[in-house]
């Protein structure tokens, strides 16, 4: 039990540098948010647990916070992605950007655009 | 030996988040860095709980959670449009 409970403590650390990690090397904000946001995420599952093998009494708690981290995390990534794709940051290494069209510069909704007849355009 | 290992590799994480929010290509970058710190210290908060023995930093570590979201969730509002 504490044998497992301290490798799980070791590997949440290790995922938390690797996240940072990401953040240094990627190239580009969607690459970054997507190496940070879920290497950390895994990070915290695995110190929680890890916390949840040495204390059992505190698994509530522990549940409680495992739960609202595996919830919010990607909501929030997902909202500084969009919010950087509607303020006009561009990939800077993809081939096929398959949101071109959809978001209106100066409207807040999304378009109503055919998705397949836009992909079609970008791939000729 | 275990808690060293493990705040080393968090302290370092949280190092090269610091590089990024620091040096950052654009705002979203900083927001991102700042996101990151934010479930890092979420994990540092569990594991001196169990390092004292003290269930209240649990709770910390609750609150801080949606304080956490919530600063990301404005920052990117408040971010939206800008260039």
């Amino acid at each position: 039990m504490n044998i497992i409970g301290q490798i799980l403590l070791i590997l949440g650390g290790l995922f938390y540098a690797l996240g940072g990690l990401g953040l240094v090397r990627m190239p580009d904000v969607y690459n970054r948010a997507q190496a940070g946001t879920k290497a950390t995420t895994l990070g915290t599952f695995s110190v929680l647990i890890a916390v949840m093998f040495f204390m059992p009494g505190w698994t509530a708690k522990l549940v409680l916070i495992l739960v609202f981290v595996a919830i919010t995390n990607p909501v929030g990534s997902s909202t500084i992605i969009r919010s950087a794709y509607k303020s006009g940051v561009k990939p800077s290494i993809a081939v096929i950007d398959e949101l071109k069209g959809f978001y209106d510069e100066s409207h807040d909704d999304v378009l109503e655009v055919d998705s397949e007849e836009v992909y079609e355009k970008e791939v000729q | 030996m275990t808690n060293l290992i493990f705040f080393s590799l968090v302290g370092l994480g949280i190092v090269f988040s610091l590089y990024r929010l620091i040096k950052g290509d654009t705002h979203f970058d900083r927001v991102v860095s700042i996101d990151v710190i934010n479930v890092c210290i979420i994990g540092v908060l569990v594991a001196y709980a169990l390092i004292s023995k003290n269930e209240l930093y649990l709770d910390v570590a609750i609150v801080y959670s949606i304080l956490g979201f919530l600063e990301t969730i404005v920052f990117a509002k408040f971010l939206e449009g800008r260039s």
